[in-house]
């Protein structure tokens, strides 16, 4: 580890910190219906949108009615990127002439992009037309972002509103998140991309005659629109299989500073809308610094694991200085690479500047650990915040329990179907990941996938079902996922780790929206202060920590120590 | 859950105008009026014709060049469409090796390599970059000290002093912008484009 490297780490977060707030603000604004800076040029947009669409912008949904539109436009949106796919090679923009998807892999990918997941079984540069890649994925990763917002301000309204019988309305929520929020952000970093190199073109590939006299093809394309949106959007899917790590999608040391703080800025900033919408910085504060510091213990381990090298590459002589440069690339080296991973995955990005599965095990530890906690650190977009509001109800239910009174958190009573609520949604995660992992181990096609032995093969099953379930989508690439059993399996995956989990949510969003708001007393616990911060990170590590700890001791925790000791597989 | 059809269906259209369509439509049109070198992939030329682009790490084999790092990209085998065979460079096929640190491959990969040098004659690569594949598998990059071991031999072969090939290292060497944003790299294609300008 060097001052350099954290220096290059610090600079991101205080990025990311100076832009969140007044980002929040904003945001607050939005989702609030107010008028912003940029209603003059966007608002006739809405008004078409709600009008085309037959939506009433001023009438409200109950959570129900809510989480119907919301499950309809998901709905929608799997089936017409199904068939996008299922018919590229007749329709326009297919320079490659890439031939249709197949059904299996179609299906993974379409519930991949509706769940923010971005989880990637294909090729970007061998498998999508242009047209797929842009009226498909990029579309998606403005919706799939801007609904997981809509949820979330849907749960914050449920905390921030008294005995109301609504949430919201989605169809609002959706078009508002998407015009004033991402479209706006997205516009100005793809340019900046471009600026800094990102190609941006309709052309699908170049031919070019090397020094040596060899053909090389370039694929080629409109890159950086897409690449602004994937790290604005939390999505993670790369134009090209090497995802961030191609250099036309991050060509230098100033792209991936900006991706990297591109990916952490919504969800931070939510956080702080969070706050302004319940009329309390200070609540927004002590969750944004609970994130934080699951974000920065992450990155330290990280970087220490990375810098450290590969004891068994330094045997043979192979110089340790730059750390284990296996899977990296030379313009980020390790520090840079070590806070993309733990960013990617504290976020739901899943969009990666280094491979992961290369990754020391404790290097790679981290970002397995940061989706077996669901991408709460800080989450993906809107994700992140439901997501922690969900851990903040359990965590002021166990501190009524220590003091025997009713838990409340902001003014709401926290009851037997809250907390039957809570726990619904916080147990679809160990269900899913260590209930598929374990059928994966037992199936020997799934084990024929595996890019690696012994217990980093294991360590491969798991991180596909934690990145899935927690609609992350960055992978230990060595699993070749593009199988019968995995696309079915994980496209499972993250079908319940998305809607499994927010149907709950949503409802809890319901049900807090209808109580009353009891004021604050010299009984009510803060959650505001050091304490709930020390209490909501001890609920994460009981919730989560020991539910997967037999799992990672047989997969990263015990490669770790045969590593140590020499041992290869 | 029917009376949300309609608007699912529209939104989704309406959505795939803007986001999908005219979305990176406009940004493609600003980027090729405004930077269209870059949008086009920061081609490179020579005598007219594309030699690669600054972006994207080349196969160099040669010993009259200096090398990039491995590559573990590959390509459809021509004789059999279902299996892989070894591309380095494959800037149509993108990707990192992905052998975990505990992999016997990865192990034995990196002995062969330096032991691949020692045999031609080489002098044998021991930087972290000069044995481990990238992540893209077209790094166009390797480290300065990376460049400066492959000095002796690039100068042997080119029958040129060490001191001048130095020189030129020295010159393409790329430093970290105010001492701390990036790595100090050097670009392997405009090196090597700069080794052919010398007589």
């Amino acid at each position: 580890m060097t001052i350099i490297g954290l220096a290059q780490i610090a600079i991101v977060l205080a990025a990311v910190l100076a832009a969140a707030i007044p980002l929040g603000g904003y945001i607050a604004r939005v989702l609030s219906g107010e008028r912003t800076l940029l209603s003059p040029a966007l608002a006739p947009v809405e008004r078409t949108f709600y009008k085309l669409s037959g939506v009433d912008p001023a009438r409200e949904q109950s959570w129900l009615s809510y989480t119907y539109s919301m499950l309809a436009f998901s709905i929608v949106g799997f089936a017409s990127l199904y068939a996008l796919q299922r018919f590229q090679s007749v329709l326009p923009l297919n320079p490659q002439g890439f031939d249709p998807v197949p059904a299996d892999l179609a299906f993974n990918t379409s519930m991949s992009f509706i769940t923010n997941t971005n989880w990637q079984n294909y090729s970007g540069e061998t498998t999508m037309s242009h047209l797929v890649q842009m009226l498909g994925l990029t579309v998606h990763n403005f919706v799939s972002a801007a609904t997981g917002l809509a949820m979330a301000f849907a749960l914050v309204r449920g905390f921030s509103r008294a005995q109301s019988a609504t949430v919201g309305n989605f169809w609002v929520d959706l078009t508002r998140a998407t015009l004033y929020v991402l479209l706006p952000l997205a516009i100005v970093v793809a340019l900046a991309l471009v600026g800094l190199g990102s190609p941006q073109t309709l052309t699908g590939s170049l031919e070019a005659t090397t020094l040596e006299g060899a053909k090389q093809i370039i694929s080629i394309g409109p890159v950086a629109s897409q690449e602004a949106i994937k790290e604005l959007g939390t999505n993670g899917g790369g134009f090209f299989n090497a995802n961030s790590a191609h250099p036309f999608e991050n060509p230098n040391a100033f792209s991936n500073l900006l991706e990297n703080w591109a990916l952490l800025v919504v969800p931070f900033a939510s956080v702080f809308a969070f706050g302004r919408i319940v009329l309390d910085f200070r609540q927004g504060r002590a969750i944004a610094i609970a994130m934080g510091i699951v974000l920065v213990v992450g990155v330290g381990v990280a970087y220490w694991a990375e810098a450290n090298g590969n004891p068994l590459l330094s045997a043979i002589g192979v110089e340790t200085s730059p750390g284990n440069m296996e899977g990296k690339e030379v313009r980020f080296g390790v520090a840079s690479s070590a806070l993309f991973a733990t960013a990617t995955t504290g976020t739901s990005t899943g969009a990666v500047n280094s491979m992961h599965d290369s990754f020391t095990p404790i290097g790679g530890l981290v970002p397995l650990f940061n989706m077996l906690l669901g991408c709460i650190s800080p989450g993906g977009v809107g994700a992140g915040l439901y997501g922690f509001l969900v851990l903040a109800v359990v965590a002021v239910f166990v501190a009524g329990l220590m003091v025997g009174r009713t838990p409340e958190y902001l003014g709401k009573k926290i009851e037997t179907r809250e907390m039957k609520l809570a726990m619904l949604a916080v147990l679809i995660y160990p269900l899913t990941v260590l209930g598929f992992s374990a059928a994966s181990v037992l199936v020997k096609s799934a084990l024929d996938s595996l890019g690696n032995s012994g217990p980093h093969g294991l360590s491969e099953i798991l991180y596909a079902f934690a990145s899935t379930n927690a609609n992350n989508g960055s992978a230990f690439a060595g699993l070749s996922g593009n199988t019968p059993w995995y696309n079915t399996t994980l496209g499972l995956a993250m079908f319940l780790g998305r809607f499994a989990y927010v149907v709950p949510v949503m409802a809890l969003a319901g049900s807090f929206a209808a109580k009353k708001k009891s004021p604050e007393s010299a009984g009510t616990f803060p959650t505001h202060g050091p304490l709930f911060i020390g209490l909501l990170l001890g609920v994460i590590v009981i919730l989560y920590l020991l539910q997967y700890f037999p799992a990672l001791a047989l997969g990263p925790v015990v490669e770790h120590l045969l590593l140590q000791a020499g041992k290869t597989f | 859950m029917l009376a949300q059809l309609r608007p699912a269906i529209v939104m989704i259209v309406l959505f795939t105008i803007l986001t999908g369509l005219a979305y990176p439509l406009a940004i493609t049109a600003i980027a090729q009026l405004v930077l269209s070198h870059k949008a086009n992939g920061s081609l490179i030329e020579r005598d007219g014709a594309i030699i690669g682009s600054s972006l994207i790490g080349q196969n160099f084999t040669s010993d009259r060049y200096f090398h990039g790092r491995p590559s573990a990209t590959s390509a459809p085998d021509p004789a059999d469409a279902t299996k892989t065979v070894d591309a380095p460079y494959n800037a149509a096929n993108s990707g990192g090796s992905n052998l975990g640190p505990t992999s016997q491959k990865l192990v034995d990969r990196v002995t062969a390599s330096i032991e691949a040098d020692f045999s031609a004659g080489r002098v044998p690569a021991f930087e972290a970059d000069a044995v481990t594949t990238s992540a893209s598998g077209l790094d166009p990059h390797i480290s300065p000290e990376n460049a400066q071991a492959q000095v002796p031999t690039v100068a042997r072969t080119r029958k040129l002093s060490e001191a001048r090939v130095r020189g030129l290292v020295n010159a393409a060497t790329e430093h970290r912008f105010a001492g701390i944003i990036g790595e100090p790299r050097v670009n392997v294609l405009r090196l090597n484009l700069a080794l052919d300008t010398l007589r």
